[in-house]
């Protein structure tokens, strides 16, 4: 790790604020950003590290309207007891992130913010047409998400919170990569007023996406059976070490049909 | 059987003080004004180095020193050596390539260490070491064996010509041709043995410190063979002579092979620690770990099996693509060829074995010997192809197996081996029972309900450890005697000290090497303690790697005790006025047998010392010290029986049930080894299911060079192992003992590939079988 100028916001603005000078990243869970630094893959200058800001933690629940401040770790997100109740499927992606320290420490806002092409919950949160709220602005989902490692996130911007209705039936299956165990492919399936919505996470080239044909085909009848026999192009996957862009089109299929399972319990 | 003795389920002494963090490793040592080293590396597979510009290097804050290879050369240090000479067939030496510490001309891996810089932090260092200016001439690289023998591929030194380092033959070709001409049946196959990255724990690391007042040099490192480094750095490194170099190597966090061997950075830390006057400490970072530690295996071979009427083997053709990397480390030359193809007549009665080797340079990390070292590849290839023959024959897999088993001992193979001992029968049946193999059809049968591909396969394996009679591995090229030296000291007030030249980097030396101790002469083991890693405290020994610890190490110990016990003996009898030959030890004291006369363990120690009343003419003092040298190889031996059921619509394979029954002679600490069975069945399962190494084959580079992409084995990839073992003692050592660091390793891989091949109804599938080809091949079926 080269040597880097470390200052602890203790409110949103504050931390905006800092961020002016030098080339300043925030940090939150620090799960993606610090082990990026020690490999001296990343070098910022100064960190702002986001993790004790008491405005931005939290799960508050209207009716259905979740709200998720940005600073709530997994392992909160998991444990829950209401959440857990309300949206499972969310509570259950967040206990299969990483291993207990990840858990422990990373946190929504800044898996949010990095959007990793494996990470789990841009899935969920564009699967389930959640509002991303910054300091400056809300946007859906759709809009936020851009591509790899990118979001609509302007400089001095910061996710504080996320926010969406809990959808009638919601499920979530990943097949892990076997060396990092992030989403290798990822599917969250969402059933709501809109009709359905199916999003994939680990296998895109060009990060999260909702899959039309499995939506079509889930549209008519939301059940597993529906997707027997259905394929889905592979030719805009990511190929690796690990799996083709065949084997992750296969993967999308099979993970979609566990995670309507999971969805109808 | 004490509590402590041998066979007892002991708790590991030191484990207290890994597990509390109390344990004291090379990072752990700090030494007056030790600054901190960092290596430039090529970041090419290939190329000639144009220029090295130190200019803004140098200036960098904290800079002390910054060598070059050139340095190094003109200060007379020499190459870098493998100690085991192999001629090919045609009766020439191997053409071994120069291997200078730090790169001067050319670099031939990814990796290859060209520069040390050394600053007052390791930060400081590491930014030095980046502002140094390299330019390179970059040269196309080959990082697959078989592509480097292709006419025009890349030469990589000019001492092999078409990167051919020998051409190695064991076995009688004429009588192995005979026997096929008459086969009924012959089986083929073609293997591929992954390339492994070892992963130890620890990083690997190296602490250098020159003494300018005594001209003399310290060398803490991560070392499986402290007294091996000293000698090989003094006598071919020209570092030091051996009586100006103290070699330590103390709390070590694995090894698995990957840290016998003597490597660049411990010679250039005591070089650079002289040059700059300055304690040098260096510590690889993992990506250090994963590109320059000797790898394991990467070995492609094509083999064939015939077979008679009655389905009895008649002879084994194998012919191996051997990768061994940018350089030749220290015994990579053994690894593929006496450690391998001796071991190719398995279990069987095999008539006539021929077996071809082709030892090749690539552009990638040096291949050495790693956890099993020549026997999992030979295993792989013989247990593979005894499951593939039961399947083509149609005949039952253990039963094809058993009608081929060696049955009396001592039993000659055709490639070198002479078996002394073993009952394979017992361990099949033992397997067979724990495993329910009856009840297979009903298991796969059910699982199919459930939509999962269910296979059974199994693994006869055999090894060799405690490796090795000296003559016997002289007279094959080693450059080494492979003995083992114990002293036991025992103290005035009756504790005891034994001094080993084994070393214990995880294996519990300190436990098992008390047990014994504690077992002769009755007394606690707390009262014991074991010393090994230190060439000022331990004359001299060749250290710990083929399981050779128990068999070996223990067998010295052994020694040395009897000459403690015969002095102890004499003494007591005239004490107590009695004959000699009447002393028995029981209970921690020394008795007259059949009589009341007794004198405690303690008092016959003091006496030793205090030397008052001793027999005349007897020296004072308690202190035996021995050498054992194995009259053979120890054969440990086992069935493994792997049960997987595979998902096919993701591929992933769960091992479902995995059953080890082994015999490794006597047992000091059954608890102890079924530790290391449990650890060598998790690297034998992670090389079948999840560790590939994989290299760029245009670039050079480490595609998987950090655990994003390489997948070591976790707990939730394991089932729990039904682990049992039979007895067979070994005729050739005082304890009866075989060893057991590394079965599990040799004998889980076929196990699990003979499982998943059962399941998926074809044999087209190579290790590792990771999900995405699991399920593309169980769907090209």
């Amino acid at each position: 790790m080269y040597s880097v100028n470390y200052h602890r916001a203790n409110s949103v603005a504050d931390a905006v604020k800092t961020a002016e000078t030098g080339d300043a990243k925030f940090l939150s869970g620090g799960m993606t950003l610090i082990p990026a630094m020690k490999t001296r893959l990343a070098a910022p200058s100064d960190l702002i590290d986001l993790a004790h800001i008491d405005e931005l933690k939290g799960i508050t629940i209207s009716g259905r309207t979740v709200t998720i401040g940005a600073g709530t770790i997994h392992y909160d997100v998991a444990t829950h007891a209401e959440l857990k109740t309300l949206c499972p499927a969310l509570s259950h992606l967040a206990s299969h992130i990483g291993d207990p320290a990840v858990r422990h420490r990373g946190t929504i806002g800044g898996s949010v913010a990095n959007n990793d092409p494996a990470a789990d919950y841009p899935s969920a949160l564009l699967a389930m047409g959640a509002t991303i709220i910054t300091n400056q602005r809300e946007m859906a989902a759709e809009d936020f998400f851009t591509g790899l490692f990118e979001t609509a996130l302007e400089d001095g911007e910061i996710v504080t919170a996320v926010r969406f209705d809990v959808p009638e039936k919601a499920g979530y299956a990943k097949f892990p990569n076997p060396a990092s165990r992030y989403a290798m492919t990822g599917v969250f399936v969402a059933k709501g007023e809109d009709g359905v919505r199916v999003a994939v996470t680990g296998a895109g080239d060009n990060g999260v996406f909702r899959s039309e044909p499995l939506e079509a085909a889930l549209a008519t009848s939301f059940d597993a059976k529906a997707l027997e026999g259905l394929s889905v192009p592979s030719d805009s996957l990511m190929g690796d070490l690990h799996a083709s862009p065949e084997y992750r089109a296969n993967l999308i299929v099979v993970m979609a049909k566990r995670a309507v399972l999971a969805a109808n319990g | 059987m004490g509590i402590e003795g041998i066979g007892a389920r002991v708790v590991r002494k030191e484990d207290k003080r890994f597990i509390t963090g109390g344990g004291r490793y090379v990072d752990d040592m700090v030494v007056p004004g030790m600054k901190h080293a960092a290596f430039v590396r090529s970041p090419y597979a290939h190329a000639e180095i144009d220029n090295i510009d130190l200019s803004k290097a140098k200036a960098m804050p904290g800079v002390i020193g910054i060598l070059t290879g050139k340095e190094l050369k003109a200060d007379g240090i020499g190459n870098l050596i493998c100690g085991w000479m192999i001629h090919s067939k045609d009766g020439t030496p191997m053409k071994m390539g120069a291997w200078s510490p730090l790169a001067v001309d050319k670099v031939r891996y990814v990796g290859d260490a060209v520069l040390i810089v050394v600053a007052d932090t390791k930060s400081q260092a590491r930014d030095a070491a980046e502002a140094v200016e390299i330019t390179y001439k970059e040269l196309d690289a080959v990082t697959q064996a078989a592509d480097a023998l292709l006419p025009g591929a890349p030469q990589i030194h000019a001492e092999a010509e078409d990167n051919l380092i020998f051409d190695w033959d064991l076995g009688d070709a004429a009588a192995t041709e005979a026997a096929f001409a008459r086969a009924t049946n012959v089986v083929s196959l073609d293997i591929v043995n992954n390339r492994l990255v070892p992963n130890a724990m620890e990083p690997r690391a190296a602490l250098g410190q020159y003494d300018k007042a005594e001209d003399h040099y310290t060398c803490w490192t991560t070392s499986q063979n402290p007294h091996v480094a000293r000698l090989v750095m003094s006598a071919f490194y020209n570092v030091a002579p051996e009586n100006k170099l103290r070699v330590i190597a103390p709390d070590v966090g694995g090894g698995f092979g990957s840290k016998i061997y003597i490597y660049p950075e411990e010679i250039v830390c005591l070089w650079a620690s002289k040059k700059t006057g300055v304690p040098v400490k260096w510590v690889a970072d993992r990506t250090e770990s994963f590109l320059t530690d000797a790898h394991g295996r990467d070995h492609t071979t094509t083999a064939k099996m015939a077979f008679d009427q009655d389905h009895r083997i008649l002879g084994l053709k194998v012919e191996t693509k051997a990768n061994l990397g940018a350089y030749m480390s220290l015994f990579s030359s053994a690894t593929p060829t006496y450690l391998y193809a001796t071991l190719l007549s398995g279990q069987y009665n095999i008539p006539a074995i021929h077996a071809n080797v082709k030892a090749i340079y690539t552009n990638t990390a040096p291949v050495d010997a790693y956890r099993g070292a020549g026997r999992p590849e030979a295993t792989f290839v013989l247990e593979r192809l005894m499951e593939t023959a039961a399947r083509q024959l149609g005949v039952s897999p253990p039963e094809l197996r058993r009608k081929n088993f060696v049955t009396s001992f001592p039993h000659q193979t055709p490639v070198i081996m002479c078996y002394d001992a073993g009952n394979f029968a017992a361990s099949l049946d033992a397997a067979l029972q724990e495993a329910d193999y009856a009840g297979f059809g009903q298991r796969r049968a059910e699982a199919k309900t459930r939509g999962r591909l269910r296979g059974i396969g199994m693994s006869c394996y055999i090894e060799a450890c405690g490796i090795a009679p000296s003559a016997a591995v002289g007279s094959l090229g080693a450059g080494v005697g492979l003995w083992e030296s114990a002293e036991v000291r025992v103290n005035a007030v009756g504790t005891i000290e034994v001094l080993t030249g084994s070393h214990s980097h995880g294996q519990g030396h300190e436990t098992t090497f008390a047990q014994l101790v504690s077992d002769r002469f009755g007394i606690p083991m707390e009262q014991v303690s074991i010393i090994h890693g230190d060439t000022d405290k331990v004359q001299m020994g060749m250290g710990t790697y083929g399981s050779r610890s128990g068999a070996v190490g223990m067998s010295a110990i052994v020694k040395a005790l009897d000459k403690v016990e015969a002095k102890a003996k004499k003494i007591a009898a005239h004490m107590l006025e009695a004959d000699e030959s009447d002393i028995v030890i029981e209970d921690g004291a020394l008795k007259v047998a059949g009589t009341d006369k007794t004198i405690p363990w303690f008092q016959v120690a003091l006496a030793a010392y205090t030397a008052h009343n001793l027999p005349q003419g007897m020296e004072p003092g308690l202190k035996e010290g021995a050498f054992y040298d194995p009259s053979n190889f120890t054969f440990p031996a086992g069935c493994y029986i792997c049960e997987v059921e595979i998902d096919p619509d993701t591929g992933k394979t769960a091992i479902v049930q995995f059953v080890a029954a082994d015999d490794f002679g006597n047992i000091i600490n059954p608890m102890i080894v079924e530790g290391q069975v449990h650890g060598g069945l998790a690297q034998g399962i992670g090389q079948a299911l999840l560790e590939g190494t994989s290299y760029d084959t245009a670039s050079g580079q480490l595609v998987t060079a950090s655990y994003m992409d390489y997948t070591m084995p976790r707990a939730d990839d394991l089932p729990s192992f039904l682990v049992s073992t039979t007895v067979t003692p070994c005729p050739g050592n005082p304890l009866g003992i075989k060893g057991c660091g590394e079965a599990g390793a040799i004998g889980s891989p076929p196990a699990v590939m003979n499982a998943i091949t059962d399941a998926l109804g074809h044999e087209n599938i190579t290790m590792p079988a990771t999900p995405h080809k699991v399920w593309a091949a169980a769907m090209n079926h």
